[in-house]
């Protein structure tokens, strides 16, 4: 076989690389541009940054509360989902619970259908059903926590579960030998122990929320909505606000980006449920 | 070891929230599609109709339209993905400079969310302020119009796919071949066996397990594309790319027509749920028991 020159395989993922990157290059240009300077003829080169759209999505305050939205349900979700992720995995490791193995694969079945063909009926179910008196669970941010619930905790149950599985038993014995409480048990030894694992779940969890559109859409008006909805919204048939999108879109896009930069390794891994180590 | 009883508590809360918010809408659904219910209609109550919304399933040309769209969408996304994934993950097994880095570039889509990637290529298409059709009119002379053109705006949605998840495939499929082992290639070069042998007869057959998980996934999340595709085309134009999320979400569920909304859910998950069996049983089933 013959083996290629180093420097032309890196030409070639360089050119790869210029594909994955340029549209996101793409939206950073249209962001930083007046509108007027748009339907021109498209220039790849930037020479002058005009950063208004983005000081107009933050002095929007309809943006600015979707953003604080998003910000709230993702991290009460993803806090939620690793917490009962990770009693979950306790359970299923620790105890000799009937027909926990079954338990665990149904779990995963919540992630497997479709969101689309959810949609209707979450719909019917937050606005007609679930109700205490009052007070429904459509458009209230708790609502979004909890529906998230059904992609996001069998995320956290299938990642968590190995590193659970991990942390010998015999830890846990010896504190119990000594005294210790089942409560002192899971959040002294096996909680510190398990941080690693946790804090990628954490991660991961946060971003599946954060970037979550479907069910936002159809099961929020106002008072919950997030920012992906806040982008859909600015593409009308009317006319589209490209640059207000384009920074809408860029703005979503950083937390992302940062967390990318931090669990880079285990996104192939949660993606493919564990079949796929990255 | 503690009594079970602390097991179950430990397990409760997410049983309760899995019930509440993955069980009983799957049986919900089912409940309301047996039901003429439409809040707006003349009569806006419940009524048990048997199996007539199912009846109209079958003759909706609407759905039909989108289900075949759907399938093409998906075959022609995974397909060249798979391809695609397979000739790059080649490409990094060999060493050379930069080789972490362009992988961390390239695994950057996946973390995206997909309007995003929605929103990306649909700054990129657009005419007028895409780049994508100036250049296409000045290479090619062609004019580029997704809001015009079905097949323009459905190449374009398995081009956005491709840019977004062919990292996942590539990902995949570099685990794989990573772990195989390197006598079999060594002897099938001793024997003079050339390249296109060893792929179909050495490579393809060692690495096909993990070949099937990712079409599996792959598929499964081809078929429930809605964002994306949402904020590209909306589905259009006409029905050329209104997959079946995209459909849900814009023809059924504004109808307010709960009842037959609910039928067609109950339909697209059975589809999916057959899919999925087909898969299994034509794909890793024999896998498993041939080589237990």
């Amino acid at each position: 076989m013959k083996t290629l020159r180093p420097w032309l395989m890196i030409l070639f993922w360089t050119f790869i690389s210029f594909l994955t990157l340029f549209p996101i290059y793409w939206l950073f240009v249209v962001s930083v541009k007046p509108a007027v300077e748009l339907f021109s003829t498209p220039d790849v080169i930037l020479t002058k940054f005009y950063w208004k759209n983005y000081i107009d999505v933050l002095n929007d305050r309809t943006l600015r509360s979707y953003m604080m939205n998003s910000l709230i349900i993702s991290t009460g979700n993803a806090v939620l989902c690793t917490l009962l992720g990770f009693l979950t995995c306790y359970a299923l490791s620790r105890f000799n619970l009937p027909g926990k193995e079954s338990i665990f694969f149904w779990t995963i079945t919540n992630r497997m259908a479709p969101p689309a063909v959810f949609l209707l009926p979450m719909f019917l179910l937050l606005t007609q059903v679930y109700a205490i008196g009052d007070f429904k669970l459509a458009d209230t941010r708790i609502g979004m926590i909890l529906v998230y619930c059904t992609f996001n905790l069998p995320f956290a149950i299938w990642t968590l579960r190995p590193t659970v599985d991990g942390i010998p038993k015999e830890l846990d014995e010896a504190a119990y030998v000594d005294g210790a409480s089942p409560w002192k048990v899971i959040t002294e030894v096996v909680f510190p122990l398990a941080r690693p694992g946790l804090a990628v779940t954490l991660i991961l969890t946060w971003v599946f929320a954060w970037n979550e559109y479907l069910l936002a859409a159809t099961l929020t008006n106002f008072n919950a909505r997030t920012l992906t909805t806040g982008l859909s919204e600015y593409v009308t048939t009317t006319g589209t606000e490209w640059g207000i999108m384009a920074a809408i879109s860029v703005f979503t896009l950083i937390p992302a980006l940062i967390v990318f930069s931090l669990v880079q390794r285990h996104i192939v891994t949660g993606l493919t449920f564990g079949a796929v180590k990255g | 070891m503690h009594s079970n009883r602390l097991g179950w508590l430990l397990l409760a809360p997410t049983m309760i929230i899995l019930f509440f918010f993955g069980v009983v809408p799957f049986f919900y659904v089912i409940w309301v599609s047996f039901h003429q219910w439409n809040p707006f209609a003349a009569n806006p109550n419940m009524v048990f109709n048997w199996a007539s919304n199912y009846r109209q399933v079958v003759f909706d040309a609407q759905l039909l339209a989108s289900l075949g769209v759907t399938f093409a969408f998906v075959f022609f996304a995974v397909v060249s993905e798979l391809i695609l994934g397979y000739l790059l993950a080649q490409a990094f097994m060999k060493d050379f400079p930069g080789k972490a880095f362009f992988r961390t570039i390239h695994t950057l889509p996946l973390i995206m969310a997909p309007i995003i990637v929605g929103s990306i290529w649909k700054l990129m298409t657009t005419p007028s302020i895409g780049i994508i059709p100036s250049l296409v009119q000045s290479w090619f002379g062609l004019d580029l119009n997704i809001g015009q053109s079905a097949a323009a705006a459905f190449i374009t949605t398995v081009v956005m796919d491709v840019w977004h998840w062919t990292p996942l495939v590539t990902l995949s499929l570099i685990a794989a071949l990573v772990s195989l082992p390197p006598d079999p290639f060594e002897q099938a070069q001793i024997d003079g066996a050339n390249k296109r042998q060893i792929f179909w007869h050495i490579t393809l057959p060692m690495i096909a397990p993990a070949v099937v998980a990712t079409v599996f996934i792959r598929l499964m999340d081809a078929l429930r594309t809605v964002d994306e595709v949402l904020m590209l085309t909306g589905g259009g134009p006409g029905s050329a790319t209104r997959y079946i999320g995209v459909h849900i979400f814009k023809e059924v569920f504004p109808r307010t027509n709960y009842g037959y909304g609910s039928a067609i859910s109950v339909v697209v998950l059975y589809m999916t749920i057959v899919i999925c069996w087909l898969l299994y049983v034509g794909l890793i089933a024999p896998r498993n028991t041939r080589k237990g």
